[in-house]
């Protein structure tokens, strides 16, 4: 039982980083109508940004919130500079810009870093707490804890405040929001701006017990897409909850159904895609 | 007619090619060779029937994982290994382009993507099959027909060079008729225009699976042939990266023309070394020449652009 509890603590934090990640691609997804296959990449730079930072002896909180303002700058400026100008055209042209995006960023990340992987020192102490006799592992705590922090910093600028409004409106219907005067190119670009900060709070979390190297975030993007399908790929809050979901559910089968184990969870996250995918026709 | 002395002229460059490179070179382009069977699939689907694969690194590693097991385990000479190996990944293709008829564009590609993903790890989680990691060694073994005597007196390398640009022409030609037949003009009235091609009785959906079917046949062959060559698989072998080299090869064909083709498969495997030209980058250094890669992706996609917007004028 104590078992079961620390299993599910543990994939609420990992399903965090994956809801995370999922989240960023749906606010692309909405806006532009193009599914960013270098979303997890970038999460890897951010990550590596802040370790950078850290090394250079910075302490942790400063670097990491850096790191998430010059995300957010970086996902804003690739949005000027390689979606924008391609907007006109086919969709297939933007999804092989964001696949070029995706091995060139891997590609500088081995040059600049290397292709081996780093141990990286988060905020939170990996010893144990003890709630009710079973221990959990601060740093799950404390990764949960920065997700929820995130994900409802994102919801409440969706639905709460007048930014939020515009970029529903522009991804709801680009031509009326343009006529009462919401710039939809600004509102595409910071789309674009607030998914690189998701990618990078999720890419810095995860960096700990993940160890940061460059393909840190190949099989969690998979995770992240996954759990964004759950949601159709539109709906905010079913992604959230697509990946917490998904961060138990596969913590639960690699540990008791012994078939699956460590190595068939990405197949299970595989399978629910190809499920959701065929299941539900998308237009 | 000036196409035919252009063919012709490629000819002979390939029969002389390996006369006048060392041996390592040589070695390099028949992997070239195997690269461009692949691309020509990939074109067939992409350019000639509008889907996308991000997975064609897994097709081959269908192909190449039945000529290593085959002829690890059974004993099977590895040329006869080949034609099964199209067929295996021939049949997986068309099991797949069935789901994909319900996908657009945008989710063929996050499938396909995932299917290339997941493709290493299953073939390390089921290694009694695969032999898990460290893959199957095909060096030494009697089914090589290039080791020993060989044939015509040829070296081993020689010999794999010849084999792959052999059945690359081969299924170049193939690619070539089969496009401009009557099969390739439906093919591209289904991609474009789904009530008209109806309308003159073509059944897109038929068309598009076979075209899955036939890109993941060559894709196979492409696999084989690289297994063939390099004596070893492993999950490595086949990784999520060659897929996506294998699409910027495509991209950089221009989607479609399968004379681009070779400018594709050539950019796989010479792009580490043009990277090493440059200073203070080792062509052995795997950063560099990734980062180019997405780099050149990018840039030719927007270029391209670019040209279409300015013809359009």
């Amino acid at each position: 039982m104590a078992n079961f509890a620390q299993q599910i603590v543990s994939g609420l934090a990992i399903g965090g980083i994956y809801g995370s990640l999922a989240l960023a691609l749906v606010l692309i997804y909405r806006a532009t109508g193009v599914i960013n296959f270098a979303q997890g990449e970038l999460a890897t730079l951010s990550a590596f940004v802040c370790a950078a930072l850290v090394g250079h002896g910075w302490s942790f909180w400063p670097a990491f919130g850096i790191t998430v303002i010059l995300s957010f700058a970086g996902g804003m400026g690739l949005h000027v500079t390689l979606i924008r100008p391609l907007e006109q055209g086919p969709l297939l042209g933007i999804v092989i810009v964001t696949i070029g995006l995706l091995i060139a960023v891997n590609g500088l990340d081995t040059w600049i870093w290397g292709g081996q992987v780093h141990q990286f020192q988060g905020p939170f102490s990996t010893s144990p707490i003890h709630v009710g006799g079973v221990a959990f592992s601060k740093q799950d705590i404390g990764v949960i804890a920065v997700s929820v922090v995130a994900l409802t910093l994102t919801g409440l600028l969706l639905s709460r405040t007048k930014l939020g409004l515009g970029l529903r409106a522009v991804a709801a219907n680009p031509a009326e929001a343009r006529l009462t005067g919401i710039p939809a190119g600004g509102m595409y670009a910071l789309g674009w701006g607030l998914a690189a900060a998701l990618g990078a709070v999720a890419g810095v979390m995860a960096a700990p017990s993940l160890l940061l190297g460059p393909n840190m975030m190949q099989t969690v993007l998979l995770y992240a897409f996954a759990a964004a399908l759950v949601g159709a790929m539109v709906s905010p809050l079913g992604a959230v909850l697509g990946g917490l979901g998904l961060g138990v559910l596969l913590n639960l089968l690699g540990t008791y159904v012994h078939w699956i184990g460590g190595d068939l969870r990405l197949a299970v996250a595989l399978a629910l895609i190809l499920a959701l995918l065929v299941v539900r026709r998308h237009a | 007619m000036r196409r035919l002395y252009l063919l012709g002229a490629a000819a002979v460059v390939l029969v002389v090619l390996p006369f006048v490179l060392s041996d390592f070179r040589t070695v390099q382009l028949a992997t070239v060779g195997a690269y461009f069977i692949a691309i020509i699939g990939l074109d067939v689907l992409i350019g000639h029937s509008g889907q996308v694969s991000l997975g064609h690194g897994g097709l081959m590693a269908v192909g190449g994982y039945t000529t290593a097991i085959l002829m690890a385990h059974h004993g099977v000479q590895d040329l006869c290994t080949i034609p099964l190996a199209a067929l295996v990944a021939g049949a997986v293709g068309l099991l797949f382009g069935l789901p994909a008829l319900r996908l657009s564009g945008l989710f063929l590609a996050l499938a396909t993507f995932g299917i290339a993903v997941v493709l290493p790890t299953l073939l390390k989680r089921f290694d009694h099959f695969t032999g898990g990691s460290s893959g199957v060694a095909l060096f030494g073994l009697p089914q090589q027909s290039g080791q020993g005597a060989g044939y015509l007196g040829m070296t081993n390398d020689t010999w794999l060079y010849a084999l792959t640009w052999t059945i690359g022409i081969a299924l170049f030609a193939l690619a070539w008729w089969l496009l401009s037949s009557r099969f390739g003009r439906a093919l591209r009235a289904a991609r474009d225009s789904e009530p008209a091609a109806a309308a003159v009785g073509i059944n897109r959906s038929a068309y598009r699976v076979a075209a899955f079917g036939i890109s993941a046949a060559y894709a196979g062959v492409a696999g084989a042939l690289y297994a063939i060559n390099v004596a070893y698989v492993s999950p490595d072998t086949y990784s999520v990266q060659l897929s996506l080299f294998l699409l910027v090869g495509a991209v950089v064909g221009a989607y479609g023309s399968i004379w681009g083709a070779l400018g594709g498969a050539l950019l796989i495997e010479f792009l580490p070394d043009l990277a090493g030209t440059l200073p203070h980058v080792s062509s052995k250094e795997a950063g560099p020449a990734t980062f180019f890669f997405g780099a050149v992706l990018i840039v030719i996609v927007l270029l391209l652009h670019l040209v279409r917007k300015v013809s359009a004028r």
